[in-house]
């Protein structure tokens, strides 16, 4: 059965042709992040505009991509939170246009859920309960998944996202934007020597990256450190203490919960410095996409769609964008 | 012009003063944060949610631009970080958050002085040093010393 997912949550305009939830036959990303680079970060309205504009070109290149044509597809999933919502509705509204016009069932499909779904792209085929670790632009959650669709969120960030935090360490030091990509590149092959705090949070599943971020500005302000040779130390040292939390915290939920697998999901699990520490670190299997599902794409969300369509899902055309969607 | 000039040495604290302004808060109101990184905006911020009974925590806004929270008012929790322009603000629809009936709480107000309404509770951090911050909050316009007033009576 093949399921086209389309993906418009962010900054990517996306859409994949995904069979039976495992093998994908097509999977198109067309980032923004060029446009978005000179504000660093996101903005919604240019991304929404944006999306617009590239949306059919790229729903259509999937298809002929596929080599399929519309009767060869059995359903439409879309992404309908959580994400900035004028992105989501751009997504939303082509696949309700398309669902109506072919026929197709429509099923819209939590961001979070698919990210964690990309691990089904790989060739494997995870076994349930697992514990999930979603670190993302705008989340760092840790998830107990015990089976498709069934969710239970143990921890969250209190302050700063992961991969937000990453956004701002790079700007503190001059790195530019996207700060994940740029950090990491920085950081590789530098052992870092210094000891940023680290916000253990003890007892709970929560993150907290603030304290970490104001004081790698005093270190750089201190140390006039900007354009000087001490920013990779200080780049690795940030990484390390970031990648030391979301590791250790991560193992140390599965080691309480009696959990056997972990999951890692989302853009920043394509942070290299952070898979080999995972691999390195934990005594149970560690499930990681490959980069380059592990940034937003449709394929996720297509994959992520088969098993809610094997579950019944079908949503009316009244299927509406929450930006603020949880998982539960 | 009132001021009110608080001292804080922890983030409890600071998120204490933030519980009193968002219990004291009323449909409209508009809150500009200012101070560097790390100096207790977001914390400041997650004190005035609890005050509006919102039983979340408030994550950083920086990466979305806006964040919204459902309380006894909405919450639009702004961060104009990003943003260098005043046309940049405007996409992002800031008309919409000022004017929408909620709560507005902005961070990074300076670089939006220009295009934001003159009367509002205007909050200045300074780091003093790893565990103190110093907080000054001014009122401009007779809402926000009314507002003031009520909440340095509750301190």
């Amino acid at each position: 059965m093949k399921i086209l997912g389309i993906e418009t949550s962010c900054d990517e305009t996306a859409a994949a042709v995904v069979e039976d939830g495992t093998t994908i036959i097509s999977n198109v990303v067309n980032s923004q992040v060029t446009i978005h680079a000179r504000y660093g970060g996101i903005v919604p309205e240019v991304a929404s505009r944006q999306h617009l504009i590239t949306i059919l070109p790229v729903i259509e290149k999937t298809l002929s991509d596929a080599t399929v044509t519309w009767q060869d597809i059995s359903a439409i999933a879309v992404t309908h939170g959580p994400g900035l919502a004028g992105s989501l509705i751009v997504g939303v509204n082509a696949a309700k246009a398309i669902a109506l016009s072919h026929s197709l069932p429509l099923i819209g499909i939590n961001h979070l859920e698919g990210h964690i779904c990309a691990n089904w792209l790989n060739g494997t085929q995870p076994a349930f309960p697992c514990l999930c670790l979603i670190v993302s632009g705008g989340h760092s959650d840790i998830v107990l998944m015990s089976d498709h669709g069934k969710f239970k969120k143990l921890g969250q960030t209190r302050d700063d996202a992961a991969g937000e935090a990453f956004d701002k360490a790079a700007r503190i030091m001059g790195l530019g934007y996207p700060g994940g990509p740029v950090i990491e590149a920085t950081a590789k092959d530098v052992t870092p020597t210094i000891q940023f705090p680290r916000a253990w949070l003890k007892d709970t599943c929560d993150f907290s990256f603030s304290g970490l971020k104001t004081a790698l500005l005093h270190y750089v302000e201190e140390h006039h450190a900007v354009n000087t040779p001490q920013i990779p130390d200080i780049a690795a040292s940030f990484q390390e203490a970031v990648v030391d939390v979301l590791v250790t915290k991560t193992i140390q939920a599965a080691g309480n919960l009696g959990i056997r697998q972990i999951m890692l999901a989302g853009g920043v699990a394509a942070n290299k410095a952070l898979t080999q520490r995972f691999l390195k670190q934990s005594p149970i299997p560690v499930h990681i996409p490959p980069p380059k599902l592990c940034t937003d794409n449709a394929a996720m969300i297509a994959s992520c769609g088969y098993y809610h369509y094997r579950m019944g899902q079908r949503d009316s055309y009244n299927l509406d964008v929450i930006p603020g969607l949880n998982l539960s | 012009m009132t001021t009110l000039h608080i001292r804080s040495n922890s983030p409890e604290r600071t998120q204490q003063v933030g519980t009193i302004i968002g219990k004291s808060v009323i449909p409209n109101d508009l809150i500009l944060l200012s101070g560097t990184l790390g100096s207790g905006k977001t914390c400041l911020t997650q004190g005035i949610a609890w005050g509006l009974d919102i039983n979340e925590y408030t994550l950083s806004p920086t990466f979305v631009l806006v964040r919204e929270y459902y309380g006894r008012l909405r919450l639009y929790h702004i961060d104009l970080y990003r943003l260098d322009t005043g046309e940049d603000m405007m996409n992002i629809g800031l008309d919409d958050y000022v004017y929408g009936n909620g709560v507005c709480v902005i961070e990074w107000a300076e670089k939006g002085e220009h295009i934001l309404p003159a009367s509002n509770l205007s909050v200045q951090f300074s780091y003093l040093s790893q565990h103190e911050r110093d907080i000054r909050i001014e009122a401009h316009g007779e809402r926000y010393e009314q507002l003031l007033k009520t909440v340095a009576e509750s301190l």
